[in-house]
């Protein structure tokens, strides 16, 4: 459900395995850049203290340091961190972003440096103003520098492994009993109405009372016509505690 | 149909496990080198999940899986079907060549860059000497707003070195105010080329006017002593940054070619990448020379060795251009 509603960028593979990639929000974007302005602003204040032991030499050569470090140290930051963290500066790693090849392929030094040299037009006239507007108009939400260096900055997916048991956590599942009709339930049951309940159980706390009965009702109903159990087996149980047990019997649970 | 999915986990796990931590061994260290068999393991790896998320996506539903899946079928595709070759250690050889290879390879880009450039200093120049009083728009620098008289008088007087103390700041202040110019320049290419050709125009009407300003004065001497050391190297990086930066307008619009918008971007990125670099690496020449050279006028530096000095830098980097790097 969220899919839909978050831009994704989907790759078609040679072998015909269709996968896609969460896009990055503007939002998202700008929050770590914020959080790259205060790590440069960290350096810059690193920069000028550390000069101070070239003061000897004069305070025309430290000045001369400062700024020609707090220099390299702007334009090189994005780029040295990207390569070195596969598309990923602090702040990108902080809320999970990532900067990839538009064809899903890895992140080349060319490419890197390309789009962080393309800021410069990215930033007019000020706070990334052209950036934010590309990005919003771009079906990948690319600024222009992601244009020209052919990268998307995705939302990186977290590795978690299914937890049936969050879907579900009843100890006992009276519908278990009967293996053959459980089996009958999965043979018959459509996939995407399994999705839709597996979806509302997961945010079942977060809905209306009203709603969530009504919702519960109506997958129940579903359910029930698909195959009908003994009346032992569900006696008792609320809707949405037979759309419960109805997912974990096809889950084999 | 739908998928025993505790088993279905169970049995596939271990191989997912397998394949997440081969790719976690690939991002922690990018310079490894795998062996035939553990390339061939990776290539198994990424068939079989590949497999598992088609059967997920047609026999089963549940999204947090098909994303854990995903996610490991999306970086082991990006590590597959990669052709082209990993970066290895920098060789610097090969860098400095690369260089003067870009360059020519788009040899028409800079001499439209310089045709610009030419076209907004006779803008420059005729504007001021049609109307002297345009100087404070069109070069609106505090430096250049008084009389050339009475500044080469100022210069040429000078008794103390004016750059005192101050010479090393000055030259970081240039090297990283032309470097951002230069920078400016390549990437408004991205505007499909609009924004480097104001850039390059522009650029030209600042000189032309200035040219204006002194020849016309009758100080051509002070100027091209003044302008020549640094400009020699100066002028062309900046030239080189609109070289780059219309090369990028052409590989965005694409006039008459077949490849599509990203198969043109990624055969100019490397020279992009080179371009920009060598023109960053001239324009902390260009901001040293500056700073300990171009300030001194005669007597202190004559202004024949300063012309002489120009010319000679000229000359180095127009061979440099031209024959460095050559197969």
């Amino acid at each position: 459900m969220s899919a839909a509603r978050t831009p994704a960028l989907r790759i078609e593979t040679p072998e015909g395995v269709v996968f896609s990639l969460r896009l990055a929000s503007p939002v998202l974007r700008a929050l770590a850049w914020a959080v790259d302005g205060l790590v440069l602003a960290a350096a810059a204040t690193v920069i000028e203290k550390s000069v101070r032991v070239f003061a000897m030499l004069g305070t025309d050569w430290a000045t001369a340091l400062q700024v020609f470090l707090y220099f390299v140290a702007s334009m090189a930051y994005a780029m040295a961190f990207e390569w070195y963290w596969r598309g990923q500066t602090l702040g990108k790693r902080l809320f999970g972003l990532r900067v990839v090849d538009a064809q899903g392929l890895r992140l080349r030094p060319a490419q890197v440096v390309l789009r962080n040299l393309l800021r410069a037009i990215d930033f007019l006239p000020a706070a990334y103003l052209v950036g934010v507007t590309a990005c919003l108009v771009s079906r990948k939400g690319q600024r222009l520098g992601d244009l020209a260096a052919n990268t998307v900055v995705l939302r990186e997916a977290k590795l978690l492994e299914p937890d049936v048991e969050q879907i579900a956590p009843v100890k006992y599942n009276s519908l278990a009993a009967f293996p053959h009709l459980a089996a009958r339930l999965r043979s018959r049951v459509d996939p995407e109405a399994v999705r839709i309940a597996v979806t509302a159980l997961a945010m079942r706390d977060g809905y209306e009372p009203a709603a969530r009965v009504e919702l519960f009702g109506e997958l129940a109903t579903y359910f029930r016509g698909l195959v009908g159990f003994p009346e032992g087996a569900v006696e008792g149980l609320t809707d949405e505690q037979y759309v419960r047990s109805a997912v974990r019997a096809i889950y084999g649970k | 149909m739908i998928l025993d999915l505790p088993r279905f986990v169970t049995t596939e796990r271990v191989y997912w496990n397998d394949l997440q931590a081969l790719l976690d061994r690939l991002r922690l260290e990018p310079n490894w080198r795998m062996s035939i068999p553990e390339i061939e393991r990776l290539h198994y790896l990424y068939e079989r999940c590949s497999a598992d998320l088609v059967r997920l996506d047609t026999f089963a539903t549940e999204p947090q899986l098909r994303a854990y899946v995903e996610s490991l079928v999306s970086r082991a595709y990006a590590e597959i079907h990669e052709t082209r070759a990993r970066a290895g250690k920098i060789r610097w050889g090969a860098l400095i060549g690369a260089f003067p290879r870009a360059f020519r390879r788009h040899l028409g880009a800079f001499r439209l860059a310089v045709g610009l450039t030419l076209a907004g200093c006779a803008f420059g120049w005729f504007a001021i000497r049609v109307d002297p009083d345009a100087k404070a728009v069109l070069m609106p620098f505090e430096g250049l707003m008084g009389s050339p008289a009475k500044r080469v008088a100022q210069e040429e007087s000078a008794k103390t070195d004016r750059m005192h103390g101050q010479k090393a700041s000055f030259s970081a202040q240039l090297m990283t105010h032309n470097i951002q110019v230069t920078v400016m320049t390549l990437a408004a290419g991205v505007t499909w080329g609009v924004g480097t050709i104001i850039l390059l125009f522009y650029n030209g009407v600042i000189l032309g006017a200035v040219a204006a300003d002194y020849v016309g004065a009758g100080y051509g001497q002070f100027l091209a002593g003044w302008l020549l050391p640094h400009g020699a190297i100066e002028i062309p990086a900046i030239l080189l940054g609109g070289q780059a930066g219309l090369v990028l307008a052409s590989a965005l619009i694409g006039w008459g070619e077949r490849a599509t918008r990203t198969e043109r971007l990624r055969a100019v990125a490397h020279d992009l990448l080179a371009i920009a670099l060598g023109a960053a690496a001239m324009l902390v020449w260009a901001g040293v020379v500056e700073a300990f050279v171009s300030q001194y006028h005669q007597p202190v530096l004559p202004y024949g060795l300063k012309i002489a000095f120009g010319i000679l830098e000229m000359a180095a980097l127009t061979i440099f251009l031209a024959r460095v790097g050559r197969e």
